[in-house]
């Protein structure tokens, strides 16, 4: 895809004929929209914890050192350190065959599909000129360029996996270092727009899902307590007050001071922690009150798949407590990933994507609805198991 | 109540939020609150952590400059610019601002020195220093404990390495 980008890029300068130049972009933009069109696969891949740990995520922050930053910087030197730095991202070895693209060339669907996927942030969907975009086809790697800072990478993966997540984006950074100048002090670290990245400018964080503690009442203490550990629990997309579909994402606040690997480390054993209260208060609601656990996800399941109309935040609350219905075996024969994908895929862009970007918000409850009962219209209702027979906890090989 | 970036129009956004045991409050009109991509005030608010902090730096800075208005001589930017985004300039406004600051990151971080990664060829010349930094001890110690056999030893060592411009070879030995 590179290759076709950067074709697209010299038609763009007009350096090839008219005709040409159409078809590479029409080409280019297509291939772009099929892919984010077929999420299925992201759904799919597995990683240690996942019952819970959902996903395992690293993003530095970095500056170059004769620049502006960009929320300061005009557009010609925006659309200069764009120049410099996306061709550097796309020499990676980790980018090969990655998606690149200037934030002016994807439409506004594009863009809230991305956001959907935790690949760029709201800020910068809200971009347009002089900021850009290089993925892998896997969507491991995301580097933004001139969001808040000229760089913003991020590597991501399925389940409970920091240090590896860690380990992959500093050796893409190691590499990008080679290329470029970087904007660093001795006393101070990597330099950043905003003073609250300041150092590592790192932020370790990781997606969870805890219904059981949400449920079991318990969930709030548990937030409190990480809170004061320094660490921010924030829900799906980063600012939301509310945890949709019962999702939490905890992360570090301070970068400076501590390093990198430190900061990981003390992460997962933060994470550990919650994975075993978690387990905990699953195992002790299957066996206190069995009921109300299975009225739960009965409800959830009776409304997923019978509803005509439906939210997209109800949709995530209840396909939460499916979820949690698959984990506890109560839905034998049914995938995690079919509940996972069917969170993204229900999601007002993605869904807008399959059908079409003109329907209204009435419509679009509609076609969620429809889509939900055709999905599931294979799994049978969820059984209630007797008493004892408790799922295995939770112990992935190689962990 | 007035809007606290703009201080100019009437507040209708309002943000809460409470980190550890403080509690912080951003109130904000319209206009900031588009600018700022708060778009949706039900779905926003957990965090918009920098913009409250950054509120707090301006202030800060302010204090620290005494009145006069600061201004970056890299890229222009002043501390009423920093006072509105909670963001800085440019890498050099580190240093342009770096009174104010100081205090800020005590509150806002761990430490106030850098610990960690650092781009490999400054990594060196970091490595250099501590590493000569680590020999003066050793050979002011050897001094004052009469140590003078010892003293030789650190003394030529340090030589050495003041000559040698700071190669991975060099570290290496």
């Amino acid at each position: 895809m590179k290759r076709q980008g950067r074709a697209a890029r010299a038609a763009a300068d007009g350096s090839a004929s008219r005709p040409c130049q159409e078809m590479i972009l029409t080409g280019y933009m297509q291939d772009i929209h099929t892919f984010l069109s077929t999420p299925a696969e992201l759904a799919r891949r597995h990683g240690p914890h996942d019952r819970i740990v959902m996903s395992s995520r690293v993003r530095l922050a970095r500056n170059l050192k004769d620049a502006v930053f960009p929320g300061w910087a005009k557009k010609p030197e925006r659309v200069r350190v764009l120049d410099l730095i996306r061709p550097a991202i796309e020499g990676l070895s980790e980018m090969k065959d990655a998606f690149s693209e200037a934030m002016d060339n994807l439409g506004a669907l594009d863009k809230q599909i991305l956001v959907e996927r935790h690949l760029i942030s709201r800020e910068h969907a809200a971009k347009s000129a002089g900021s850009g975009l290089v993925f892998s086809r896997d969507e491991t790697f995301c580097v933004m360029i001139n969001e808040e800072d000229h760089l913003r990478m991020q590597a991501l993966r399925p389940g409970l996996q920091l240090c590896q997540v860690w380990d992959a984006i500093d050796h893409l950074d190691s590499e990008l270092e080679k290329k470029l100048d970087y904007a660093f002090d001795n006393e101070l670290g990597y330099l950043t727009a905003c003073p609250t990245n300041l150092g590592t400018a790192i932020r370790v964080s990781a997606m969870l899902h805890l219904p059981g503690l949400v449920l079991a009442e318990q969930i709030n203490p548990i937030i409190q307590s990480v809170n004061k550990l320094g660490l921010a629990v924030r829900g799906l997309y980063g600012e939301g007050t509310e945890a949709l579909g019962n999702v939490f994402q905890v992360s570090n606040q301070m970068t400076l001071g501590e390093s990198e690997s430190a900061i990981v480390e003390r992460l997962e054993k933060v994470l550990s922690q919650i994975i075993e209260h978690e387990e905990n208060a699953r195992q002790t609601l299957l066996e206190k009150k069995p009921k109300m656990v299975y009225n739960h996800i009965g409800r959830a399941y009776g409304i997923l798949a019978n509803a005509h109309s439906i939210s997209s935040k109800e949709t995530m609350n209840l396909l939460s407590l499916m979820r949690l219905g698959v984990d506890m075996e109560l839905f034998p024969g049914t995938e995690r990933s079919l509940v996972d994908e069917l969170f993204l895929t229900t999601q007002p862009a993605h869904l807008q994507r399959q059908i079409s970007d003109k329907l209204s918000a009435e419509e679009r409850d509609l076609v969620r609805a429809d889509m939900l009962r055709n999905r599931l219209k294979d799994v049978s209702r969820p059984v209630a198991r007797p008493r004892g027979e408790g799922p295995r906890p939770d112990k992935p090989a190689g962990v | 109540m007035l809007c606290s970036i703009c201080k100019e129009k009437t507040a209708t956004v309002h943000l809460t939020q409470i980190v550890g045991d403080k509690m912080q409050k951003l109130d904000l009109c319209e206009d900031c609150a588009k600018a700022k991509g708060i778009n949706d005030p039900t779905s926003f608010g957990l965090a918009d952590l920098d913009l409250v902090l950054g509120l707090g730096a301006s202030q800060q800075i302010e204090q620290a400059a005494g009145g006069v208005e600061l201004k970056c001589p890299r890229c222009g930017f002043t501390q009423a610019d920093f006072k509105k985004s909670g963001r800085l300039g440019c890498p050099e406004c580190y240093q342009t601002f770096a009174e104010g600051l100081g205090g800020l990151l005590k509150t806002m971080h761990k430490g106030t020195r850098h610990v960690g990664k650092a781009p490999e060829a400054l990594r060196q010349s970091r490595d250099l220093s501590d590493r000569m930094k680590t020999l003066q001890n050793k050979l002011a110690k050897a001094i004052k404990d009469e140590n003078f056999e010892q003293a030789a030893i650190l003394r030529d060592e340090i030589k050495q390495m003041g000559e040698c411009p700071p190669t991975p070879k060099n570290l290496a030995k």
